[in-house]
């Protein structure tokens, strides 16, 4: 069938430039590029390109341009482009449009719209290049109070108490599965978490054996509907495990890792055969009340000896709040939250841009849920979906959450240029595939460099705003919505998220 | 802990924050030998500089031993004309009869109204708890407490001063010489122990209510900072039914105070490290015993860290302790002579009225210094 949707991107080579090396072709695995012997030129079919810059950023001459087609539909509010494209390519298909990365459409974005606090005169702003300041943060329950004994000034603490994370600073890594992301892409991103001081999430996928001696002590390992991967020695050698049971994504659904990404490591790696299709089931078919996840928690304790804080990640969605109240009381030490914005490697475009709630409202209302219930200490909050930069990260803590994931912001480190194309397993980047000629263009050494340079600079640029504050220590800004003001935003908007209007 | 107070939680919260900055001081008799107020309002007049006359007040205890068994109500209120104010007295009247069995009451002998601005009522009660049906339940101390939130949360224009046993708050609006002169604190009154607070906030809504101390029970405090970290610990203290609506900083160490010191009876020096812990550069290199509790302290109660710059004396029957923040951004001086231990943002203040010392320090951020009574009987007697 003739397809009726013109190319998506226009690709300009300066043929001046162009010196005929060949690389972009060998760059585009979508085979955007081929090389007319006759003519010895380079053709570019701009119907295959997805625009992930990949041939741009390695032409050796920078020949080439990569933007979006020039090319419109007679202009019309109600039917976009995108619409009227994504209705033509369902007329030619029949199918689900699928698609990757996070929810691109123009949600409001609250971070934008709040501003931070600073101290001026009556309380001195702290320099952070001279003076200490902390960014050591706890996740797991933490009790109402502490007992202690006394004997003869001796004291010894009486309380036990719960396992909990510790994280030099409040940015951990996202789940991200073996299988969804190459073998690469996740040893990078482990490598890193263990240089800075902070957590990977297995995602759902497994952890590949070799894998577990060196990363398991920075490493929290995730049991999803799929149930891939799992045994004792996974479970024990994490420091965390958290149950997945709502992606911010695709709330709702569950996840399919199509047979072509199953190579034989990944097989091994989730315990099914290769080739495979890995689908996770839509619910834990295990839990289909709140007293069955509580089961599982209970159960994974057991299976962890009560020596590691169980999380559950749930999507943000309407009545998110009180349902978390329920999984804190059902025993989760720990909340994560996945809003509107978070990222996927695969998601029917429909349910990716239409459901969920904004992270930012989301942090609020659970965190002011959990105090009103008197259950806040219970349990810590890591908000997941849409965090971009520093002040996202410490806006965030000060709306409640207690530290946040950053998934799309960790593969932009290591090259992503957010194309969506993530479902394809064609990943120029050599992040979102299996294929290996693709995935060794993913070095760990850099990758992982440039993903512990991320939080380095993040770190510093949340001790510098903090300081700016006059607080010294991350746990002081925690809920502290006193330092944060809202900027053209209605007055619901301010309700939910707890803070002021600027000015007042 | 077996109570709760039903909160009015307004969702955006507008509560605001009062900025000040203050002189402190603070004398103790270690013996127990009572004096009256004239050193200490001679010593926090020579700081008159730190305040800008909206705000002093004192802290005296032992001041009513024949009333000692009874918890010393005093009630501030306030309104426009005498109407209104007694308009709240009867109200809380109404209130304090149901609850409590009063046994003597009085309006606080004052000096000329015209020496201050716009005076409130002020009235003092002597008074035992009369427990009723669930309330039976709770300990007097618990019980106090949730009547205190009470009448200031829900009695329009009532505000209690401080609710301790032998005990009481003398504040207002004016500089603290003048609110001491006011209420004749040289002459009517002997205490032990003595904290006094001379006030500079920066926005000019100045009122009787908002000077220091702030107190619950016996725990009074005297406060020069800002609390950066209030929003954090209100949201904790809140937790636990503190009702923080005192529109100032002060109050959440007073309740944090309480919280940690009366319900969950941590000694002071556990408590100096949960609100100005050490950095963790410094715990990181502690021994092992020590590094598990102050990381376990950290831990558990992070949110009650009090973050920004302080320096405050709180004071309790037979104890008056002094700490700064964690990085020592507000000044206190110790010192003592023979049994007297003086607390002062100034060393110059304490100087005036005892020249001769026989030590005087600067204690380090986050270190608290304690001065407590060496014989509490003969006080209690």
């Amino acid at each position: 069938m003739k397809s009726f949707v013109f190319p998506e991107f226009q690709i300009i080579r300066d043929e001046e430039k162009c010196g005929q090396c060949r690389g972009c072709e060998r760059q585009c695995a979508f085979g955007v590029h081929t090389y007319d012997p006759v003519a010895d030129r380079l053709i570019s079919d701009e119907r295959k390109c997805v625009g992930c810059q990949r041939c741009v950023i390695f032409c050796p001459e920078n020949a080439i341009t990569v933007r979006p087609s020039p090319s419109f539909y007679r202009p019309n509010a109600s039917w976009s482009r995108e619409k009227l494209e994504d209705l033509k390519k369902q007329a030619e298909t029949g199918g689900v449009l699928l698609t990757g990365c996070g929810n691109d459409k123009p949600f409001r974005i609250y971070w934008d719209h709040i501003v931070l606090n600073a101290s001026q005169v009556t309380n001195p702003s702290i320099d952070p290049l001279r003076e200490p300041m902390e960014l050591r943060t706890f996740l797991g329950a933490k009790p109402d109070l502490m007992e202690i004994s006394t004997e003869d000034g001796d004291v010894q603490i009486k309380t036990e108490l719960s396992p909990n994370l510790m994280v030099e600073t409040p940015i951990l890594f996202s789940a991200m599965s073996y299988g969804a992301i190459s073998y690469n892409a996740f040893r990078s991103l482990a490598t890193a978490a263990c240089k800075s001081g902070t957590y990977f999430n297995t995602g759902e996928g497994g952890l590949p054996r070799e894998m577990r001696e060196t990363f398991g002590k920075c490493a929290i390992v995730q049991v999803a509907s799929g149930r891939f991967g799992i045994d004792a020695e996974y479970l024990n050698c994490a420091q965390a495990v958290e149950i997945k049971v709502g992606q911010g994504a695709k709330p709702g659904i569950g996840g399919h890792l199509p047979g072509e990404k199953v190579s034989a490591e990944v097989a091994e790696t989730r315990m099914i055969p290769m080739g495979a299709d890995a689908i996770s089931p839509a619910p834990h078919h295990d839990i289909y009340s709140i007293e069955d996840l509580s089961m599982l928690i209970y159960a994974l304790k057991e299976a962890t000896n009560y020596e590691k804080p169980i999380s559950v990640k749930i999507a943000a969605v309407h009545n998110f709040a009180a349902i978390a109240t329920g999984i804190v009381r059902a025993g989760a030490d720990i909340i994560a939250i996945d809003g509107l914005r978070g990222g996927t490697g695969a998601a029917p475009k429909a349910i990716r841009d239409n459901v969920g709630i904004p992270i930012e409202l989301a942090i609020s209302s659970l965190d002011r849920r959990l105090r009103d219930e008197c259950i806040r200490n219970r349990c810590s909050i890591i908000a997941a979906g849409g965090i971009r930069c520093s002040p996202d990260v410490i806006k965030a803590i000060a709306l409640g959450a207690d530290a946040v994931y950053i998934g799309s912001a960790a593969l932009i480190a290591m090259g992503c240029t957010l194309c969506q194309k993530c479902y394809t397993g064609k990943c120029n980047w050599g992040i979102c595939t299996q294929d290996p000629r693709l995935s060794g263009r993913l070095n760990v050494d850099i990758a992982s460099q440039r993903l512990s340079n991320l939080i380095t600079a993040w770190s510093h640029e949340i001790a510098e705003m903090l300081g700016g504050m006059g607080i010294n220590a991350l746990e002081s800004l925690r809920g502290n919505r006193d330092h944060l003001r809202g900027v053209g935003l209605h007055e619901w908007e301010l309700d939910v998220l707890g803070i002021k209007g600027a000015g007042e | 802990m077996g109570f709760k107070i039903i909160m009015p939680r307004i969702r955006r919260e507008l509560y605001n924050k009062e900025i000040c900055a203050c002189s402190i001081f603070g004398a103790m008799n270690r013996d127990g030998e009572r004096f009256t107020g004239a050193s200490v309002m001679k010593a926090i007049a020579n700081m008159r500089v730190r305040g800008n006359g909206l705000g002093g007040g004192f802290a005296a205890y032992g001041i009513y031993p024949e009333y000692k068994d009874y918890y010393a109500f005093h009630l501030m209120f306030t309104g426009k004309g005498p109407h209104a104010k007694f308009f709240a007295k009867k109200e809380l009247d109404a209130f304090l009869s149901q609850y409590f069995d009063i046994v003597y009451d009085e309006e606080i002998p004052h000096g000329d109204e015209a020496t201050v601005s716009d005076p409130p009522l002020v009235w003092r009660y002597f008074a035992l708890p009369k427990k009723q049906d669930r309330d039976t339940m709770l300990t007097d101390e618990d019980y106090i407490v949730d009547k205190v939130m009470w009448v200031n949360a829900k009695i329009e224009n009532a505000y209690v001063f401080s609710s301790g046993k032998n005990m009481g708050c003398f504040k207002g609006v004016g500089y603290p010489e003048e609110i001491g002169e006011y209420f004749m604190l040289d002459k009517l009154y002997k205490a032990h122990t003595w904290t006094a607070h001379g006030r500079f906030p920066t926005n000019t809504q100045a009122w009787w209510g908002g000077a220091h101390p702030f107190s619950l029970l016996d725990t009074t405090i005297v406060h020069n900072g800002e609390v950066s970290s209030y929003g954090t610990n209100r949201w904790y203290l809140e937790m636990y039914g503190y009702a923080c609506n005192l529109q100032t900083d002060t109050e959440v160490i007073a309740y944090a105070v309480d919280l940690l010191m009366r319900r969950q009876k941590l000694p002071i020096e556990i408590v100096a490290k949960i609100l100005a812990p050490p950095i963790w550069n410094a715990i990181d290199q502690m021994n092992e015993k020590e590094k598990k509790l102050l990381t376990t302290l950290r831990m558990v109660y992070g949110p009650l860290l009090m973050n920004g710059p302080f320096a405050v004396i709180i004071g309790q029957t037979g104890k008056m302790i002094g700490l700064t923040d964690r990085i020592r951004l507000r000044p206190i001086t110790a010192a003592t002579n023979g049994e007297m231990f003086y607390l002062s943002s100034e060393e110059a203040a304490i100087r005036l009225i005892s020249p001769q010392l026989d030590r005087v320090w600067t204690p380090n951020g986050g270190e608290p210094v304690v001065g407590e009574l060496n014989n509490m009987r003969k006080v209690l007697q």
